[in-house]
């Protein structure tokens, strides 16, 4: 009896204990089903705001229209049909707002229960008429043409060159912008932190004595566990003006700024890591370099860092992962601008910061909402590549020298 | 002769060139980290005071205290580690203990390391649309500990794993031979044994909850909430948001400067606190390790 209970107790422990190891599978794949899920949400969509459309009379031969035209359109930066591939007639924009220019209070009712009326008059009237409506006025008997635009793609979407998903009425998602600021603050970031990162690695695992070590290894701990909103708020309040003053730029906020705040986040990334690889050269390995007549600089840079050589690659990896997809710090200093920098002394946003600083706003469950997620999975499918690219590495790295 | 003892001279000199450079390195990233915390810690400790610590913000976050994001940080760090602790280390006791070398043991060990990789942003998200949305506890603590518990599960995790490592086999073969169980034997033996490096583990994941902003974002800081929470589905000010916000787009960036520089502090003082906590524990029982 005693030895059944015994039993039972061990099964039930054992399948407790089963089920917390699941957890952590099971909470990746959670993520990936709610990011993609809301994410994938935005292709094969038009990219206007549901419940809203565009319209144009019907007896506009124009074709599909790109989104990037529509915004053309709606800044009257494209005035002319012709200029989009249709017949040679102006534009004339038409939002809700505008309705009291064309009829007076009494025609529109004091409900408002003219309106629809109203729309379809104005829309059949003017030939060159683009008008953004609500959908609900729009039903088969009313006289115009939904306009044909161009669906929100994975291609337009990775290619776009314009992030801004408030314009009215067509939202510009292009991620172009937001991937090529993420990777120059990135890589600005590496190259900083890699030498300083690299050499202290080399200075721990190599030079420094016993006791040295120990005083040093706590202190690169410190540097990894300062919350990263406290570097932003460093790179905010002394790393920014310090290079606005030094460059003589209108603003400090730069990609510059954000390389130098996640160079210095980067640091205990890249040096913990690297020093394990260096300490696993085999001490067999060392003593052959030093017999042969090497003095310890030559062993170092002959022997032990090409034996460690993937291990370092490694770090710099993980350090860029890390990098990629902070947050707060880079969202603090680069200054959050959507544009295309050119160089490093410019304002640009990054992936994640775009999210942290947009998803607020964006309305829960639209089109901008939406788009924040699929940022959310590109982040998600570059980490993710990182980790099975250094998880690839070492197991290979394992292999060859067992 | 005198060529071979160049060539020796200008190898030592390299050397002497090479490792002068590594120590100026060295020396300049423990600087970085000097220069940082000095930086804040002066500024931040002419505005530490009493009522700074316990006192409400006021007039637009310009003048007053951080209480309640004290209160509310604290709250989210105890409610993330009441979730990843057990969790933890019960899954770290599964692997370690129970599994033998298969492809689903590297399986979870690779999801382990995945889910360490994800960008803290990416669990606001998770965090936003499963404990906010689906589960319909919006923006409150729960959510909040639950998102940060899930990001700190991977480093619980893994330092349980170390400290179970570490244990030699023998101890877990005496103990059968003994006649124990296997469950007997990690209760008795393996857990009161690594017990002190899981400890450390814990105190470092409450450095990693208290500073985490981009989780809390969307799953439950308030911008502004001078009150105390009542319940777990109550919004929360918390440390980190605070900093952010008065550091960035509160009313009047530049008159809260002085209270920025006393939440950064604050910030500081727990990191430095948790660490210097956690390097005495395992000075200490590594100590007494040794002695026996």
């Amino acid at each position: 009896m005693r030895n059944s209970i015994k039993r039972f107790v061990e099964k039930i422990s054992e399948s407790i204990l089963f089920l917390s190891s699941t957890v952590t599978t099971l909470s990746v794949l959670l993520i990936v089903i709610f990011l993609f899920k809301e994410g994938l949400g935005i292709f094969n969509k038009d990219p206007i705001e549901e419940g809203q459309m565009v319209v144009i009379n019907k007896n506009n031969p124009i074709r599909k229209v790109v989104s990037a035209d529509i915004k053309n359109i709606f800044d009257q930066n494209i005035t002319n049909w012709k200029q989009v591939g249709g017949k040679d007639d102006s534009i004339i924009l038409f939002r809700m707002d505008d309705i009291g220019n064309y009829f007076t209070e009494e025609q529109l009712g004091d409900t408002f229960q003219f309106v629809p009326q109203c729309l379809a008059k104005l829309v059949d009237s003017i030939p060159g008429i683009i008008a953004y409506i609500p959908s609900k006025y729009f039903n088969k008997d009313f006289p115009a043409r939904e306009l044909p635009m161009e669906k929100i793609t994975v291609g337009s979407f990775i290619k776009g060159k314009e992030w801004f998903p408030t314009a009215q009425p067509a939202a510009q998602l292009g991620v172009y912008p937001l991937l090529i600021g993420t990777l120059i603050v990135s890589l600005g970031a590496i190259l900083i932190a890699l030498p300083l990162g690299l050499a202290t690695a080399i200075f721990m695992a190599e030079i420094a004595s016993e006791r040295l070590r120990k005083i040093l290894k706590p202190l690169v701990e410190l540097l990894a566990g300062i919350p990263s909103v406290v570097y932003g708020f460093f790179g905010l309040v002394v790393i920014v003006p310090f290079i606005q003053q030094v460059f003589h730029l209108p603003v400090g906020e730069t990609a510059f700024a954000g390389s130098v705040v996640l160079g210095i986040m980067a640091l205990p990334t890249i040096i913990t890591i690297s020093e394990d690889a260096l300490r696993t050269t085999p001490r067999a390995m060392k003593e052959a370099s030093l017999a042969l007549g090497a003095n310890k600089w030559q062993t170092i840079h002959r022997v032990i860092v090409p034996y460690a050589s993937s291990g370092i690659t490694a770090a710099a990896i993980l350090g860029i992962g890390r990098a990629i997809g902070e947050t707060m710090a880079v969202l603090m200093v680069t200054g959050n601008a959507a544009v295309i920098p050119h160089t490093w002394l410019e304002p640009v946003r990054t992936i994640p910061a775009t999210i942290a600083a947009e998803l607020g706003e964006a309305p829960h469950g639209g089109l901008h909402f939406k788009a924040l997620f699929a940022l959310a999975c590109i982040l998600f499918i570059i980490t993710m590549a990182i980790n099975l690219f250094v998880a690839y590495i070492s197991s290979k790295n394992k292999m060859s020298k067992r | 002769m005198s060529n071979s003892k160049n060539t020796g001279r200008i190898k030592h000199l390299k050397q002497q060139f090479a490792f002068g450079i590594f120590r100026l390195f060295s020396l300049m990233v423990v600087a970085i980290l000097f220069f940082i915390l000095a930086f804040i810690i002066v500024r931040g400790a002419k505005v530490i005071s009493w009522n700074f610590l316990t006192g409400m913000p006021e007039e637009g976050m310009t003048k007053g205290g951080i209480f309640p994001a004290i209160v509310g940080t604290f709250l989210l760090v105890i409610g993330s580690l009441l979730f990843t602790f057990p969790v933890g280390v019960l899954s770290a006791i599964y692997t370690n203990e129970y599994m033998k070398d298969s492809w689903y043991k590297r399986f979870i060990k690779l999801m382990t390391n995945n889910l360490a990789g994800i960008p803290s942003i990416v669990f606001g998200l998770f965090g936003m649309s499963l404990f906010v949305n689906t589960l319909g506890f919006g923006d409150s603590i729960i959510a909040g500990s639950l998102t940060l518990g899930l990001l700190t599960l991977p480093v619980v995790i893994r330092t349980t794993e170390e400290a179970l490592k570490s244990i030699d086999n023998s101890f877990r073969e005496g103990s059968y031979a003994l006649g124990a169980t296997k469950l007997q034997t990690i209760r008795k033996v393996v857990l009161p044994m690594a017990f002190p490096n899981i400890i450390t583990g814990l105190i470092l994941s409450v450095g990693r909850v208290s500073g985490e902003t981009a989780p809390i974002l969307f799953t439950v800081a308030a911008y502004f909430l001078p009150k105390l929470p009542h319940s777990i589905f109550d919004q929360v000010m918390a440390l980190p948001y605070h900093l952010y916000v008065i550091s960035t787009s509160g009313t009047n960036v530049e008159e809260s400067r002085p209270m920025a520089y006393g939440t950064a502090l604050v910030l500081i003082a727990i990191v430095l606190l948790v660490n210097i906590l956690a390097n005495a524990l395992r000075r200490y029982f590594s100590k007494k390790v040794k002695m026996n």
